[in-house]
């Protein structure tokens, strides 16, 4: 089969552009061509959000033309930057290259470091687009901010109970900031104190804070891990790695276990706040059994189609709290190859030894064939992204757009982690099976 | 005549008709330093990111129902395909057209093709797609990437032309070519004018309609069939048969100056099918002149006097009753240059000032070598020589005009430009939808919007005192072409 991305559902590295403005007061500057700012914030975006206190027609760019594919754009990159510090107002400005100012070879590191003494903060990535996509870009971005500015601020004290959280990619996760903020609220259900550095109004503070953490916490099944590793030996910050976002009571009440347990805190205090959140949960659960009971639309056997982390959230929260039995599971991420054994073995760690077989693949067209030949002993629930629309359709299953390319539905602050994620996976899950005959 | 179909690719705006994109004074300024190779064109020292000319022709292109688009880039280019998809299926869904032989696949460029070429990926993915979908065309849409190392298309696109049997259209869309996204709608139309129109075997009452999205069809096909013919909306939402027969439609008109220059003129020049010179139908000139003129060549001047007498017995007494309300507004529009001057044209029979113009571009001419009817209309007729900028969408330009100007009401179009304008206070309206000013009636139902937004201003008052502008204190201060640079730059 020749390298094909058919359906793609990740951009190139340059991507994480959205990465930089999902750090409030971040700024983008972006040495790449006139149209790769618009055109991957609609793409990854689309409707939801990609505007904000700065949007891509706000990114300072410097527009390559042909111009600077032959003469080179390092000139062009030094005063786009020197004129961007003076007309736009951010706090720390990561400079993200396109492909063709690297086939050229300008030399990115160099300009920037013209920047060294300016006021704000000047960092840079390399994030051509044939070097990756835009979820290794998120880690880039976050690995540079660390590397070439946290790492050579003076050492501060370490805060007790600080506790840095990483996990959700802004905007690529659509659900980015709603997702981000609950499992703020879960880490401080265990009167610990969360750090997060994207999202409304938490921006340059918060990266400031991020070395004085007690630990670092991991909430994904492998992007990320470089990050926590590279924190680990800049900063002798621990880290803790949960591969599975939590949603819904089983995993959420697991997830605060695991994390109250690694920092310490008193068994009885994380007992009483899962029964609590529990109860509230079963409240919900309980008033409305009855649909999920007697429902002559909703499936039996279900598969994700999307990225490692939300397959395996939604998978471990379908599985282990509301009872269906998982089908073949597709990961579209490009998951690197060191990590698939250990992604594919967390799909066989459900409950009463329940096993997912793994997919992976970038071909939509492939997945969509696979799929046909599954047996799901009815109607299938596809959950992934709006690729997956027609062919549930044509299987009259069931449906739910969860990852990008989205579309369909606005996402203000709705969130899919915790206890009221699970419940609000399952409102969206049978509004569209309620739209059938019952 | 400018339009070469014997070169492989369309020449990009700048060279082919002197467009320029940096420019700063009045209207009637602009007109006269249009001549003797004029205006010229002056770069910036600082920019923020605009828009790419792939995203123009290939996303344009993805919605032809029939046909797979294969984009010979990394990942990232591609996301053409995410912004597209269902949009191409929703639109498709409301004339019920199939469009499962349709998609948009990339090669996925990555390092080593850069370093060893990857034309031989790419024509295993034609032949793979082929296989799929059985399309009835292939473009193949080109990138930075693919242009900067020198892939060689137009052989891979013969070849398998040969063994595949369909037409395989190489669009030569590369990211750095051109400043001005709409010379990617000439790239794509001329691979299709090149690899997808034949000759003509018969003339048909059909004309060639060129717009975006065919929102009003339902209503151009009822006034067209007064005229006894019938209107093709093209290109999105047509098949590959239908784009082969454009030459035998009986006329070409368009809906946007920028967008049809380069289809119009060349179906002219290739195959003889005339092009409609008017002004674009928004408003009361507007439809006046795109009918009138569609009447000419059809030889129908009186049906087309009647119905437009029709519509302005029905509409005018309200228009000029909303009129009474809006005269004495100020506006400020930032547009595209045919959707600019096309509604100030409308704006100013509402009796609305303009204070300010920004277009994101400017042709002094389009592909017969002639200005812009619209532009034309203007320079002869506005009220006032408003002031008017030609900014690439520089987004610190316009805030920066609009917090001097501060007037009633923005005018934007393009996606994320309107609640800049809401930022700073100012109510503004985005007319996205192309057919939103459409002749008498839109012109009525355009004015009764301003109104609403003029009136109920609680988003934009609610939103402004809330939020803060991403600009320095500094660069308020500044004129707003201070970063345009003081020599001027001969695009030709």
């Amino acid at each position: 089969m020749p390298k094909i991305l058919d359906q793609p559902r990740y951009v190139c590295a340059l991507g994480a552009m959205q990465t930089v403005q999902g750090i409030h007061r971040g700024v983008p500057i972006l040495h790449a061509g006139p149209g790769c700012a618009q055109k991957l914030a609609q793409g990854i975006a689309g409707n939801n959000g990609d505007s904000g206190y700065i949007s891509p027609q706000i990114y300072p760019s410097t527009n390559i033309t042909e111009k600077e594919t032959i003469f080179g754009g390092e000139d062009r990159l030094k005063e786009t930057i020197e004129n961007a510090l003076k007309v736009v107002d951010g706090d720390i400005y990561v400079v993200l290259s396109g492909c063709t100012t690297e086939i050229v070879g300008d030399d990115i590191a160099h300009v920037v470091g013209e920047f060294s003494d300016s006021e704000k903060p000047v960092v840079y990535v390399e994030t051509a687009g044939f070097k990756g996509n835009n979820l290794e870009g998120h880690q880039w971005v976050v690995n540079a901010i660390i590397e070439q500015y946290l790492s050579k601020k003076p050492a501060k004290k370490k805060i007790k109970g600080l506790v840095n959280i990483w996990g959700p990619i802004p905007s690529y996760d659509p659900f980015w900031v709603g997702n981000i903020r609950e499992l703020e609220a879960l880490v401080e259900s265990l009167g610990l104190t969360p750090n997060t550095i994207f999202g409304e109004y938490r921006g340059i503070d918060n990266i400031d804070k991020v070395p004085q953490a007690d630990f670092n916490l991991l909430v994904s099944p492998w992007l990320g891990l470089d990050t926590v590793k590279l924190l680990e030996t800049t900063f002798g910050t621990p880290y803790l790695h949960l591969p599975t976002i939590p949603i819904g009571a089983f995993e959420s009440s697991k997830f605060l276990r695991a994390v109250g347990k690694y920092a310490g805190v008193d068994e009885k205090l994380i007992a009483s706040v899962t029964d609590k959140k529990e109860k509230e949960y079963y409240y919900y659960i309980e008033r409305n059994s009855d649909i999920f009971l007697e429902n002559r639309s909703m499936s039996r056997r279900f598969s994700t189609v999307t990225n490692a982390a939300d397959a395996l959230s939604i998978s471990k929260f379908l599985v282990n709290d509301f009872g269906l039995v998982p089908a073949k599971q597709y990961i579209t991420d490009a998951t690197p190859e060191q990590y698939r054994e250990a992604v594919s073995q967390y799909f066989k760690e459900f409950q009463y030894g329940i096993e997912a077989q793994v997919f992976f693949s970038t071909d939509g067209y492939l997945i969509d064939e696979d799929i046909k030949k599954n047996d799901y002993f009815g109607a299938p629930l596809l959950i992934g992204s709006i690729f997956e629309k027609k062919l549930a359709e044509k299987l009259s299953g069931n449906f739910l757009a969860v990852s990008v390319p989205i579309k369909e539905r606005l996402i203000l602050d709705s969130s899919y982690v915790g206890y009221r994620g699970g419940l609000k996976l399952l409102e969206d899950i049978y509004g569209y099976v309620l739209r059938k005959f019952n | 005549m400018v339009v070469n179909l014997k070169s492989h690719q369309s020449e990009n705006r700048e060279s082919r008709l002197g467009s320029i994109t940096g420019y700063n004074g009045t209207l009637r300024d602009l007109h006269t330093q249009s001549g003797c190779g004029g205006p010229q064109n002056k770069e910036r020292c600082f920019s923020q990111a605009s828009l790419c000319n792939a995203a123009c022709a290939l996303g344009l292109t993805s919605f032809i129902v029939d046909a797979v688009i294969v984009q010979h880039s990394p990942s990232g280019c591609a996301v053409t395909a995410m912004t597209v998809s269902n949009a191409t299926d929703q639109l498709a869904a409301t004339i019920n057209l199939d469009n499962s032989k349709s998609a948009y696949v990339c090669t996925d460029m990555n390092e080593a093709d850069t370093v060893f070429g990857a034309t031989e990926n790419l024509r295993k993915v034609i032949i793979e797609i082929h296989k799929r979908y059985q399309p009835k065309a292939v473009f193949i849409g080109a990138s930075c990437v693919s242009g900067v190392i020198g892939e060689d298309l137009e052989s891979i696109a013969r070849e398998l032309h040969e063994e595949l049997g369909i037409p395989i259209a190489p669009i030569h869309c590369e990211g750095f070519r051109t400043k001005i996204w709409a010379s990617g709608f000439d790239a794509a139309f001329h691979a299709i004018i090149n690899h997808i129109v034949k000759p003509p075997q018969k003339k048909t009452n059909i004309v060639n309609v060129i717009n975006f999205f065919g929102g009003a069809r339902k209503e151009i096909t009822e006034i067209f069939s007064r005229f006894g013919v019938e209107p093709l909306f093209i290109i999105t939402n047509t098949t590959v048969e239908q784009l082969s027969k454009l030459s035998e439609s009986v006329a070409t008109m368009s809906t946007c100056g920028t967008l049809g220059t380069y289809l119009g003129s060349g179906l002219e020049e290739a195959y003889g099918v005339p092009y409609i010179r008017s002004l674009q139908p928004h408003g009361m000139a507007g439809i006046e002149s795109w009918l009138g003129e569609l009447g000419k060549v059809l030889h129908k001047e009186k049906e087309v006097a009647e119905y437009l007498a029709e519509e302005k017995e029905k509409y005018l007494p309200k228009i000029l009753e909303a009129k009474k309300k809006l005269t004495g507004l100020k506006a400020v529009i930032g547009m595209g240059p045919a959707f600019n001057f096309n509604t100030t044209r409308a704006l100013q029979e509402l009796g609305i000032e303009i204070e300010y113009s920004a277009a994101w571009h400017f042709d002094k001419q389009y592909d017969d070598s002639k200005a812009p009817n619209a532009f034309q209309y203007l320079v002869e007729n506005s009220p006032n020589n408003y002031k008017m900028s030609v900014s690439d969408l520089q987004n610190n330009e316009l805030l920066n005009i609009l917090n001097t100007v501060k007037p009633d009401i923005f005018f934007a179009r393009h996606t994320g430009s309107a609640v800049w304008a809401m930022k700073l206070g100012i109510p503004a309206i985005c007319l996205y939808d192309e057919y939103a000013v459409f002749g008498y009636k839109g012109l009525y139902n355009f004015a009764n919007a301003i109104l609403d937004s003029v009136t109920n201003r609680s988003f934009t008052e609610n939103l402004a005192k809330r939020v803060k502008l991403p600009y320095t204190d500094w660069w308020f201060k500044q004129n707003s072409d201070y970063f345009l640079k003081k020599e001027e730059v001969n695009n030709a």
